[in-house]
């Protein structure tokens, strides 16, 4: 009887043990290093579901590379939505702060991007809730950068920054030449 | 020997991780200390003040009227502030600053505000917080870079709220009320 108490006891002992040791650990990898998230709604069709409501896809979201707030225009980034702090909205980073961006139904038709601020638009433009609705978005805002599509298994791909041809920046796009080189020398 | 020195190395390393990883989940989700800098919150919080922040009443979504909150800086993601909530959404509040918080902003690396000037203009103004957002000033309204200059606050860069002042000694313990009693409209 003593026996089994004890070996309860030890497995109690060894389950609290493991316990704190596995949850930290997880809740610190899902806030530090990366994210699974199901992306809803039609807002990025046809970079994501682009099956509409039959299948949604499930993004891996790279928290670790957003620790600085560092964001190449293209990516496909998710963000604390402004106007509801409950949800995390998920969008193509049109603007970096100080670029010039024509804007798609926005209350200014030309918008200089301010200091610590993106430009996120959704790809199914019209079907999206975006920066043309609310704004510039501040960087502090910022979640994680989308990686990867994990699921459904055959659309397994690495996500690849791209900004639609026609959404580029008018000025201060300079800099950026080199960035589309640097893509042309990583295709070859 | 080696083998041992190894196995010694590995322990101490998932020790680390195991630490480092409790540190993290304490720091996010219970509060943490922080050091003041800058004038903006005399006199209820001074210069190098130590102030405890906990973060539970931020992801509950229960920041209140009143209270003082840490929050990422709108234009520098890397730079808090710590300011007093004076309206929460739909709130109306006062502003006697330029209402467009993008037109004439001029930020110039301040929590010491030293080399800030506030034009304070003669004709008082109301607006309306937007959804999702707080509007957050310092007691020190002459010396303050807040909402009034910026505009309303998106929630989701509160970091946590303030609920212990540490240091100095002699006037630790709970927080005093807003000196200016009368920027905190009350709707009854």
């Amino acid at each position: 009887m003593a026996q089994t108490a004890g070996l309860g006891r030890k497995y109690l002992k060894a389950f609290v043990s493991g316990f704190f040791v596995a949850v930290p650990v997880t809740v610190t990898v899902l806030d530090r290093l990366a994210y699974v998230a199901r992306v809803e709604g039609a807002s990025m069709q046809p970079s994501l579901n682009p099956q509409g409501a039959l299948s949604s896809d499930v993004v891996l979201l790279n928290r670790w590379s957003v620790r600085n707030y560092e964001v190449q225009r293209g990516d496909i980034v998710s963000v604390v939505s402004p106007k509801n702090p409950k949800q995390k909205i998920i969008k193509r980073v049109i603007a970096l702060e100080g670029d010039f961006i024509k804007t798609m139904g926005y209350k200014n038709r030309y918008v200089r991007v301010p200091d610590g601020h993106l430009w996120i638009e959704g790809d199914h433009h019209g079907h999206s809730f975006d920066s043309n609705t609310f704004g510039p978005v501040s960087l502090g805002l910022l979640h994680g950068r989308a990686s990867h599509i994990i699921w459904p298994p055959n659309r397994w791909q690495r996500i690849r920054p791209c900004v639609p041809p026609d959404r580029r920046p008018l000025l201060n796009w300079g800099g950026s030449t080199e960035d589309d080189s640097n893509d042309d020398n990583n295709n070859k | 020997m080696s083998q041992r020195f190894f196995s010694k190395v590995l322990g101490f390393i998932g020790y680390a991780v195991q630490y480092g990883c409790i540190a993290h989940c304490t720091f996010e989700y219970v509060g943490e200390f922080v050091v003041c800098s800058g004038p903006s919150m005399e006199p209820t919080i001074a210069n190098h003040d130590v102030v405890f922040s906990e973060r539970l009443s931020r992801r509950l979504y229960r920041i209140e009227k009143g209270d003082i909150v840490i929050a990422k800086s709108p234009f520098d993601p890397k730079m808090n502030i710590c300011k007093r909530v004076i309206g929460l959404e739909g709130d109306k509040v006062c502003t006697s600053g330029p209402l467009d918080p993008f037109k004439t902003h001029t930020f110039d690396q301040s929590q010491d505000g030293t080399s800030h000037h506030i034009n304070i203009q003669s004709r008082w103004l109301y607006i309306t917080v937007p959804r999702g957002h707080v509007w957050l000033e310092g007691d020190n309204l002459k010396n303050s870079t807040d909402s009034r200059c910026y505009g309303p606050v998106p929630y989701g860069l509160i970091q946590g709220r303030v609920c212990l002042k540490l240091w100095p000694p002699h006037n630790a313990g709970v927080l005093h009320e807003s000196p200016n009693t009368g920027r905190i409209l009350r709707t009854e």
